[in-house]
Formats: C-alpha cells, structure tokens, sequence
C-alpha cells in the first residue's frame, strides 16, 4: 500500500479512481458525471500541489522516487518508475490545473454522451502525468502511446463535421512516428545491457559511445527515430499538417488540452531523452533544428494570418510558437532551455485561454468564420478583456508571461554555441512581430468594426460565473509568470544547469 | 522395441484425456436425446478442464516418451496449456451460436476434441512421422467442423479446407521421406546429429522447404493463405475462432520445434527463406486487410498477418545468443494473438444474424451507444491486435521487435512497425463505426458468450499491465 501512497503515483493514477466511480453512475444523471469529474480534477490537482510542497527546488536531480521492479525476467528488466525534477514539475503541475479547467469548460458544451467524455478525459489526465514522469523507457512509451487512444476518441466523437478524418489522421500521423521510435527504445534497451531505466541508460551510455558499441551514425539514427516521434507532436514543420485539422475539429475542451499539453509532450520529449540519451547527434543536429524551428515560426505566422477561421488562426499561431520553443532548447545553453520551458507552460497557459474562450462564444454563436464577427467589444466586455490578455499574452506584450519566454530563448539563441549563427535568432525576431499582427488582426475582426452577423442574428451574453471561474486561474498565471518570472526560473535553473553540464560543448 | 511404460504415458497424459473423453462422449452422445446436446458441451468442456489441469501439473516437467516419438518440455506444456484454454473459450463461444444458427450437435464438441488432441500431440512431437499423424488429426475433424452448418458457404468452405488442407498433407509427407532419405532417420534430435555427420545437405534443405511449406498452409503464410479468408468467411463463425487460434498455434509450435531441433544445421540458409516469408506475410495480409469490408474477412487478413509478426521473431532462431527470445517472443505474442482473436470472433458472433447478416464493418455502426460494454471489449481486442497499449499485444509487439532487432534484422523490425501502422488503420475503422457513426445494431447477449467476450478483454488488459508470469512461462517454454 505504501506503493500507493508515493506522491508521483498518487498524482498519476488518482484520476482512475474518478473513472471508476464514473463508470457507476447512470449515464442520465449527467451533473452528477460533471461533478464527479470536476472533483476527481481538483483532487488530483491538489496532489499535485502536495507533490511539489515535498519537491525540493535546489536539487537538480530527480525527486520523489517511485520505483519498483515490473517485468523481470532473465533479459528483461523493466521498471515501474516514477520521477521528477525541475524539467518536469511545471509540466506536471500545468496538465494537472489545465485538466480541471478543461473539465469544467465542458461543462455546458458538452451534452451528449457526458459519461463516455468524462471517462476519455480523466484516462487522457493519467496517461499524459504519466508521460511527464515516466523514467524508464518502456512505461514512458505505454504512456505516450496511450495518450493517443482518449484524445483520437474524443476528437472523433465531440468533434466538428469532420471529425472523423481529423481523429484518424491525428491517430495514425502520431502512431507513425512512435513507431520507429519504439525500435529505437528497444535497440537501446539491448545495447545496454537490458535497461530500459533512463538514469541507468545515461550511466551506461557514455563508455558505449566511446568504446564504439553504438557508432556516431547509430546515435544519430537513434537521434532521429526519437525526434521523428517527438517531432510530429510538437508539431515541426513539415510535420504540422495534423494540428489544424485536429484542431479545428476539436471539441473545445479537447483543443485546450491538445494545445496546452499534448504539443508539450513532444517538447519534453526532446529536453528529456533526445538531449541527454544523444549528446553528440543533439550539438550535431543543432542547427538543422533551429532552422527547421525557425522556418515553422515564420511559416506558422504567416499561414495563420491567412485563416479565415479563428480556430484554424490559432492552431497555427501554435506551429509559430512552439517553434519558439524548439529553437531555445536547441540553442542548449542556460537562458535558451529554461526560456523553452518557461515558454511551454505560457503557451499552455495562453493558448489555452484563448481556444477556452473561443468555445465560450462558439458554443453561442456556432460559428467560428471572421466574417460573421464584429463590435462584440460592446456585446461582451468581460469576454474581450479576457480576450485582449490572452491575444497579449500570446503575442509577447512586456509585463505578460509571453514576453518573458520568447525575450529568453532569442536572447539564448542569439548566443547559442550550437547553433553557432545569430540568423536563426534574427528571423525568428520577426515571428513575434508577425503574431502581433495576426493577433491584432484576431481582435479586430472580432471585437471592434461593425457589428457583425453573431451580433445581430444572436442575443449574445457576456461570460457567466462558470465560464470567469475558468479563466481565472489562466489570467493570474499570465501575470504572474509576466510580472515576476523569478521563482519560475528558480525551479529550473538546477535541472537545466545538470543537464546541459553533460553536453560536450 | 521395449514396452511403454508410465513414463511414456505420462508425457502426453493431457493428450491421452483429451481421446479419451472424445471417445467416451461419442458412445454416451447417443444417448442424449437431441434438444439437449447442451450437455455434451459441459462434458467436453469437463474433459478439457481436467486435461487443463494436468498440463499445468506439468510446467517445469521434462521427459522423452515412446523412443522420442514424443517429448515432454517446458514448450510443449506452454503449449499445451494454451490449446487447452483455446479450447474451453471455443466451446463457450460455440454453445450459444451453433443452437442459433441451427447447427447443434453433439458431434460438434466431440470433433472439436480430437482436433485439439492433434494440435496438442503437433507440440509434443518428436519425430517427423508424428508430426504428419498429428497434422491429420487436426484436420480432418475440422474439415468437417468447417462445413457442420450445412449452408451452402460452409460447405463450400469444407471442400475447400479440406482439398487444400491434403495438400499441404503432401508436401509434409513428400519432405519426411526427403529428410529420411538424407539422413535416414525422422527422429528430430536424430536428424541433427546425422546431418552433422555426412548427411546429403542438399536434399535435407529441400526437405525441410517441403515441410515448411506444408505447416505454412497450417498456419496461414503468404503465399499459402488462399483458403484461409474463404474458409474463415464461409465456416460457422465459433469453428473460425477455433481454427484462427488452434490451428496456428499448431502450425507455428510444429515449426518451432522441428526447425529448432531438427534443422538447426541449415539455420544460415533457413533464415533468408523465413525473412521473406515473414516479410511479404506481414505485408500481404496487412494491405489485403486494408480493402476489406466484410469483418470475418478482414479479421481472416489480420490473422495471417499474425502469423508473419510472430514468424519476424522466429528469423533469427539460428543465432544462440537470440534463440531463446526468438521462441520466447513467437509464443508469448501467440498467448496474446490468441486472447484478442477469441474475443475479436466473440463480438462477431455476437452480432452476427441469420443468413450471415450483420457481418459487414458498416453492421457495427451506433455499437457504443446501444451495447457499451461489447464496444468497449472489442476497442481493447482492436487496440491489442494492433499493439497499442495498455494491453498485452503491445508488449507481444515490443517482445517480437526485440527479438528482430537482437538478432541483427532492422530491416524486418521497420516492415513490421510500418504495417502494425497499416493495420491500426483497418482496426480502427471497426472503432470508427462503433463510436463515432450512429447506427441500430442488434446483438445476442448469451450468458456465455458474454462470459468469454469479458473474460478475454479483462486478460487482454491485466496481461498487458501485469505481463511478469505469462513472460515467465513463455521464457522457460524455449528450446534448450
């Protein structure tokens, strides 16, 4: 029972309990299936609070073990085992609070099969905390994998007209790249002496590639069946065309954690194996990185200012930012990884808040086209200040989170040893520009000019009780981490410090 | 020749329960007035049962019987004990469906028990001689199991079997007297030691192609699967999940053994014909199953592509370092195949209508919002047939990729994770229609079908998580 009682895994699996219960409860007794969901949420939100009151922020190792023998027979030997450490903490402590606040965005707009939804949505709560903590190979790979069966069956199922495609095609585009990395997992595993333990592997790893047991070319090949795998969910150009339409597709709640969590998946993938597992392919590939990192900030702010839906405008404001994020942490130096880091909570945080408020009016108005927008600004003031913080906070205004992350990775970027250019950094300046165009151009359509068509043909309400419950604890976040980022960095600075100590740079 | 003793007995003991309550059923089965043939199920699934738990009596056991005619090792207790199971989950499935469909017969039971007894006697062998009687044995009670509904389909189905299924007998029989001829001996070990002292290598290799060839039919290899999505399609469906788990584990444990003890001399060349077979198996039937749209079909195609996942881990048996995982991998994804097939047929039985109704994808329709807990089951068969997690397909793919990747075969692992891709893709387009389009599907809830259809997604889902003691068992099943 004590095995029940660790922190981590407390955290992880706490949300089963809730799908448990859940699974009891008669389908038409559906605020009963809300409540219960919302309350499993809270809970394990709050465990999650516990867990990081026991994290010890000065040490740059992993923390709150979790560990137990799993599989363990002759070559095999596999690991329950549970970790973390200042890479993963704000992670974690994001996925939790994004989950509850999803949970109650869904409050309304989801009616139909309110009991199937609940279940997907708390299953995906676990499989993504397990993905954060997983630190042997095998259980972090069930996690990742598992993560996709909830989120393909609530796109498919809560989706849009073509909601379909959209899930089968965001299923099968991310299966394809897991693939390649499971032989990869698994001729690492072989290779050093059946282990699949991440710690172990980083111990064993050095004298393999010094004694040449595992060549330069195949470290890169493992390099890139990793980064095939993480790439895809980040996304990274050219690997971005399942986002929009997995996106658009979305239920409201779905998009907040696809965009808030999912994407983050593939980040933290690269920060925590691609990086350390491979330390030479990582400072060889650097640079091709950041220009592929580079082209997807541009790319995606381009293509979203041609957008005429506001969805499809912020599925691609995604690709741009998170190619912020891939170009800090492939800049692998100090102020580079810990503004990616910082920057994968603040998207979270603030493209979060954004498609939450986009299904706010959505669920109104039913439609998401430009061109039947207008003069909500009168309509709805509570909703467009919230609007103006979030389209703010996403385009990097000073004094909000944005800022803070992007203002860090250029400035890592524009240093980087790695990358060895100051161009990739240049180009990328003009990315935060670029977003505050199509941004600005959001809020335009949307709230000022002429009334537009929701206006006239809908009467239109202002934000209820539920709907400014859910974003507050977005707003304070994007002020907190915009106006005092100090404790932020605080948390990561050990980790970052240990793990970039490790390169050959 | 000396006399048998208990000791020769005791090797086969599960197999020896098995014709004996076969035989002892046919006389009592006259006596059971038609209308209640129910009880000849009970009774044969009572002897399976005790033949069940006699075999686990035997895990860790090892013995030779009857001059190495037979043999008696941790393999073939795994084997075995998964046959046996196999067994009992195709009567459950079968109690309910054959009165259904208006084929109730004791007979039934009775057959199904000597085809098992054959299979079982196919893991034991240890000479080609009883290798080619156990083949027999097999088959023709399922030739005739195949055509019991008497339907035009089935019938069709039958000859079919049958007419391939003598066949491949052939090639059996045709590669035992070339191996005997070049070694002089059809006793496994035998062989071996003869082909290390001046044996005609040459017509030992095209004698063990020939029997390759005859167990590929068995176990559905491209490119001797033609009769499989026929035969799988027009035979009752309780027969197929029978014969889809029987009859390729069978096949694939015949080949194990004879090619690992046997013919381990020609594992160099051996290899090169196993990665082809493997390769355009996985490809072949992964692609076909693709286009289908009948369930039946598509579920044939899935399981010939079964058989070429679990053939990429064979590939590298002639490597010692990897021999052990290459056998350990094949049976332990068999165990979880076998879980999935016969919940996967489970479900279609359950929907299936008179006249072969209610067999297409577009049948499955609307299933999740009429009938919950059957959509739910056959979402987690689909996820552990294609091995995603959590369940225990996924770790029988992780095991079999392992094992490929161990023994120096890359290109073979990327076929194979590319068409576990393909596959996801067919699998899920059941999901598809279950959750995600509306429809009225009607569905048979019979108390037993019902049992076994749960009781196989709980395995396929605590096996995956807990997967230590099957591991276990698989590991200690190898051929050393």
């Amino acid at each position: 029972m004590e095995f029940l009682l660790q922190p981590l895994t407390l955290v992880t699996f706490f949300p089963l309990l809730g799908v448990f219960v859940i699974a009891f409860i008669n389908a038409e007794k559906k605020d009963a299936i809300r409540w219960t969901a919302l309350i499993t949420a809270l809970a394990t939100l709050l465990i999650s609070f516990w867990a990081f009151a026991q994290f010890d922020k000065t040490n740059p190792n992993l923390q709150l073990e979790a560990k137990y023998a799993w599989i363990r027979v002759a070559d095999w030997n596999i690991y329950y085992y549970l970790a973390v450490d200042g890479l993963s903490i704000l992670l974690v402590l994001l996925t939790t609070l994004l989950s509850a606040i999803s949970i109650l965005s869904a409050w309304s707009a989801v009616q139909e099969r309110v009991k199937e939804f609940m279940i997907f949505f708390l299953l995906l709560e676990v499989g993504m905390t397990g993905v954060f903590l997983a630190q042997d190979l095998f259980l972090f790979y069930i996690f990742w994998e598992f993560t996709l069966v909830p989120m393909y069956f609530i796109i498919g199922i809560w989706g849009g007209p073509r909601r379909i495609y959209s899930a089968l095609k965001f299923f099968l585009y991310t299966m394809a790249g897991s693939i390649l990395m499971l032989l990869a997992i698994i001729y690492l595993g072989v290779q050093a002496q059946n282990t699949f333990n991440v710690p172990e592997l980083l111990a064993r790893l050095p004298q393999l590639y010094a004694s040449g047991q595992i060549s330069p070319t195949a470290q890169m090949l493992l390099f890139v069946a990793f980064a095939l795998s993480f790439a895809i969910k980040v996304p990274m150009w050219p690997l971005h065309s399942w986002l929009p339409d997995a996106h658009v597709e979305a239920p409201t709640a779905g998009s907040v954690i696809l965009a808030g969590v999912l994407l983050k998946m593939g980040t933290y993938g690269f920060l925590r194996f691609n990086i350390p597992l491979f330390p030479n392919a990582t400072i060889q590939a650097a640079p091709w990185m950041a220009l592929l990192a580079t082209i997807g900030i541009l790319y995606g702010a381009a293509v979203s200012y041609a957008q005429a839906d506001i969805k499809k405008l912020v599925a691609y404001s995604s690709v741009s930012h998170l190619g912020f994020v891939m170009l800090g942490l492939f800049a692998l130096n100090a102020e580079g990884v810990s503004g990616a880091i910082l920057q994968m909570v603040n998207h979270g945080l603030s493209t979060g808040a954004l498609f939450l408020l986009i299904g706010m009016v959505y669920e109104q108005t039913h439609t998401r086209q430009f061109s039947d927008y207008g003069g909500l600004w009168k309509a709805m003031p509570i909703f467009a200040v919230m609007m103006l913080i979030a389209v703010f906070s996403s385009m990097g205004l000073p004094g909000l989170n944005g800022f803070v992350g992007e203002f860090t990775i250029l400035l890592g970027a524009f240093g980087s040893k790695a990358i060895a250019s100051p161009w990739y950094a240049g180009f990328s300046t003009l990315g935060v520009i670029l977003a505050a165009v199509y941004l600005l151009y959001l809020f335009q359509k949307m709230f000022l000019g002429p009334d537009g068509k929701v206006i006239t043909e809908h009467k239109l309400k202002d934000l209820n009780w539920r709907e400014i419950v859910t974003m507050i604890p977005l707003v304070v976040f994007i002020f907190w981490i915009g106006l005092y980022p100090k404790p932020f960095f605080d948390i990561l600075a050990p980790a970052v410090e240990k793990l970039l100590s490790a390169l050959p740079l | 020749m000396t006399q048998p003793t208990y000791t020769d007995f005791y090797t086969i003991i599960p197999f020896l329960i098995l014709i004996a309550s076969a035989c002892l059923l046919l006389v009592a089965e006259l006596f059971i007035p038609k209308g209640r043939k129910g009880v000849v199920a009970f009774l044969s699934a009572l002897g399976i049962a005790a033949a069940l738990g006699f075999a686990l009596t035997q895990i860790g056991a090892s013995g030779v019987g009857f001059s190495g005619m037979t043999k008696l090792d941790g393999f073939s207790a795994y084997a075995n004990i998964l046959l046996l199971i196999s067994g009992l989950l195709s009567i459950a499935l079968a109690y309910g469906y054959i009165k259904r469909i208006g084929a109730e017969r004791g007979e039934y039971y009775i057959l199904l028990l000597f085809s098992l007894a054959g299979m079982m006697l196919m893991a034991q062998a240890g000479d080609l001689i009883v290798v080619f009687i156990a083949l027999e044995l097999l088959s023709i009670p399922l030739y005739v199991l195949s055509a019991i509904s008497r339907k035009a389909k089935a019938e069709e189905a039958g000859i079919k079997y049958f007419l391939l299924g003598a066949f491949a007998s052939g090639f059996i029989v045709y590669g035992t007297a070339l191996v005997f001829g070049a070694t002089g001996t059809t006793n496994l070990s035998a062989i071996v030691a003869k082909a290390a002292d001046g044996a005609n290598l040459g017509l030992l290799a095209i004698g063990a192609a020939l029997i390759l060839v005859g167990l590929g039919y068995k176990f559905a290899a491209v490119p001797f699967h033609m009769w499989t999505p026929d035969v799988y399609e027009g035979a009752p469906t309780s027969v197929t999940a029978f014969m889809a788990a029987g009859a390729k584990i069978a096949g694939l444990v015949a080949l194990f053994r004879v090619f690992v003890t046997a013919f381990q001399p020609l594992a160099a060349d051996m290899t090169n014909v196993f990665w082809a077979l493997s390769a355009v198996t996985m490809i072949v039937g992964n692609l076909i199953a693709v286009t289908q749209t009948n369930v039946k079909r598509m579920l044939a195609y899935s399981a010939i592509a079964h058989a070429g996942y679990i053939l990429m881990a064979f590939v590298p048996y002639g490597n010692p370092q990897v021999a052990a995982t290459a056998i350990a991998a094949g049976l332990f994804h068999l165990a979880a195949y076998v879980i999935a097939n016969f919940g996967s047929w489970g479900v279609v039985i359950a929907l299936e209508k008179a006249e072969g109704k209610g067999l297409e994808i577009a049948d499955y329709a609307g299933l999740s919002k009429k009938h919950p807990a059957l959509a739910l089951a056959m979402t987690v068969f689909m996820i552990s047939l294609f091995g995603f997690p959590p369940t225990v397909g996924m770790v029988g793919k992780f095991y079999l990729f392992r094992s490929a990747l161990e023994g120096g075969f890359p290109g073979l692992a990327v076929i194979g994770v590319i068409m576990s891709l393909v596959s996801a893709f067919y699998y899920l387009r059941i999901v598809v229609n279950m959750y995600m389009k509306d429809g009225d599907p009607e569905a048979e809830r019979e108390p037993w079908l019902n049992f076994t259809i749960g009781l196989t997604a709980i395995a396929t889902v605590v096996l995956g998580l807990i997967p230590q003691y099957l591991f276990l068992l698989a590991y200690n099943a190898t051929l050393r």
